[in-house]
């Protein structure tokens, strides 16, 4: 007998790369510019303190919001940085990732049928998770406009179901980030249509030419922003599955309901890393940003003299480039690329619909600077053999 | 300067055309800046890192030796560190704060080396007043660099 499982499931279809990522994974000797996660180690001193946390028995639950202390750090850092204010008891909840508090968010949120509009390309979660909460998720392609959302691209795309905008900036797969004013255009949309905005900041602090603008900071946006943030990327600290929202106090508690039921609480350890992190990890962290940064303008001036085009990428680590002028799809690109030369991007089909991402490769620049250079030699040869 | 300094720091086998590409500069103008450094003194060499425990060949043995002296009228410490550092076997030498002056770092082929030298060279030395010798027994970090296992992230080859 075989056992059925639900529809639901059933929603999420199978990734079009699948066979693309089992190829990459069972290979070696090769240099990947396609990993989406920082390859420093978690620095030393939040190790330590999440080992300390260990020998000193903490290995219990938590409170299902999280480690008060953890909740008032979060707060003040919040407010030093960004002058928010959220108030730790009612309207930050400890989440286990990014990913949790993006799920808790659209479930809290969604009703049967509304509508959730993504620009696109867009991090693999937000679509499938908002169909899984039943809710209508909408791609809305902004290759054509610098890969920014425009005030127009979202005001025409708003019906009477629309419910929720997601943003994520700086973006994972473009690194494309807003100015304020552009947010601000964005901000007054968002409140004449009365949307929701779930605003995913995880590569925030990893802006490289500008201050970051968190979305709640905006005039009128915290009453209407579920902000969420973790450790993973900033950090370094992806394996440690920690995150946070922040967001209206009715949002939060709804959050925090569904939190309890699924999740209990994010690993204690964990929250105890992250509060070193905080309060004790901001050198570190301005240490990797300063490596990324270097590794950015390399590559982007390696891939400009190359004669492939992006969108400049303000922060996060990656650059999302188009191979069209090769006369090769993306997905072609990569599978040609690993093979002849050992060297892996991820093709952009992976971030949204075929049609609107076939010609685009992601590179992550998460690779160390001899490697990386190794990884753009053999791709500059690649191009010139094609 | 200070940005090809750091880079050049932490990897001296980058080529000009990588740091001009890092800090969008000309290649021209970073080729100028390096020669003018070295011929400043500003950099005074360029070496690799040896984790000499790979390799299978007699190591060298060194020793951190404390070293009591007492300074030379109008000169300070100056004159008797130059007589201490001058010998080739010295490898490194500070002026220190604390319960001795000069801490060095002496090399020789073995421990037997090491002592003749503290006994017929440093030891009898006009100023020394008393010598602390430690043998080195294992390295695990030297300027910044971890030495044995390297410590990598464990990641997967590709993940969104």
């Amino acid at each position: 007998m075989k056992i059925e499982v639900s529809k639901k499931s059933a929603l999420i279809p199978p990734s079009g790369i699948r066979e693309f990522f089992d190829l990459v994974l069972g290979m070696e000797d090769i240099i990947s510019l396609g990993i989406g996660e920082p390859d420093f180690v978690t620095p030393w001193n939040i190790c330590e303190a999440g080992i300390y946390a260990l020998e000193q028995g903490y290995t219990s639950y938590t409170s299902n919001q999280g480690l008060l202390s953890l909740r008032n750090t979060i707060s003040s850092y919040l407010k030093k940085k960004y002058n928010l204010n959220y108030d730790s008891k009612k309207e930050i909840l400890i989440t286990v990732g990014t990913s949790e508090a993006y799920d808790l968010a659209i479930r809290a949120l969604i009703n049967p049928g509304d509508e959730v509009l993504i620009p696109e390309p867009a991090y693999v979660s937000y679509y499938s998770v908002t169909q899984l909460a039943g809710g209508k998720p909408r791609y809305l392609p902004v290759g054509k406009s610098g890969f920014k959302i425009t005030p127009d691209i979202l005001k025409k795309a708003i019906t009477d179901k629309t419910k929720v905008l997601v943003l994520n900036y700086p973006s994972n797969p473009t690194g494309v980030t807003y100015t304020k004013n552009e947010l601000k255009n964005i901000a007054k949309i968002v409140k004449s249509n009365n949307l929701t905005v779930i605003s995913d900041e995880i590569y925030g602090d990893l802006t490289y030419d500008f201050p970051h603008t968190p979305f709640p900071a905006l005039s009128g946006m915290q009453e209407r922003t579920v902000y969420i943030n973790g450790f993973s990327k900033a950090f370094a600290m992806t394996g440690w599955r920690i995150g946070y929202a922040c967001g209206p106090e009715n949002v939060i508690d709804a959050m925090n309901r569904i939190h309890q039921y699924t999740m209990l609480c994010a690993p204690i350890m964990s929250q105890m890393a992250a509060q070193e992190a905080l309060i004790k990890g901001e050198n570190v962290c301005l240490d990797m940003k300063k490596e990324y940064k270097k590794r950015r303008e390399y590559l982007v001036k390696r891939l400009t003299d190359m004669g492939l085009s992006f969108p400049y990428p303000d922060g996060a680590f990656y650059v999302f480039a188009s191979v069209k002028n090769t006369g090769l799809t993306g997905k072609e690109f990569s599978f040609r690329l690993l093979k002849e030369k050992k060297v892996a991007v991820v093709p952009g089909a992976a971030f949204g619909t075929e049609l609107h991402n076939k010609y685009y490769i992601r590179i992550c620049y998460t690779t160390e600077f001899v490697k990386l250079k190794k990884a753009l030699d053999k791709i500059e040869q690649f191009l010139k053999e094609l | 300067m200070k940005e090809i300094l750091e880079l050049l720091g932490k990897n001296a086998k980058l080529t000009a055309a990588d740091i001009a590409k890092t800090l969008k500069k000309s290649v021209d103008s970073v080729k100028k800046t390096i020669e003018n450094l070295e011929k400043k003194g500003v950099i005074l060499g360029y070496k690799a890192i040896i984790d000499e425990n790979k390799l299978k060949d007699a190591k060298p043995v060194r020793a951190i030796i404390e070293v009591q002296v007492t300074p030379k009228r109008n000169l300070g410490f100056d004159y008797i560190a130059e007589r201490i550092y001058r010998f080739p076997e010295v490898k490194t030498c500070y002026l220190v704060s604390g319960t001795y002056e000069l801490q060095l770092v002496v090399e020789g082929k073995d421990i037997h080396q090491v002592a003749q030298f503290v006994a017929e060279k440093l030891a009898p030395l006009e100023g020394v007043k008393g010598t602390v010798t430690h043998f080195f027994l294992k390295k695990y970090k030297e300027d910044g660099v971890i030495f044995g296992s390297k410590i990598k992230n464990h990641r997967m080859n590709i993940s969104l």
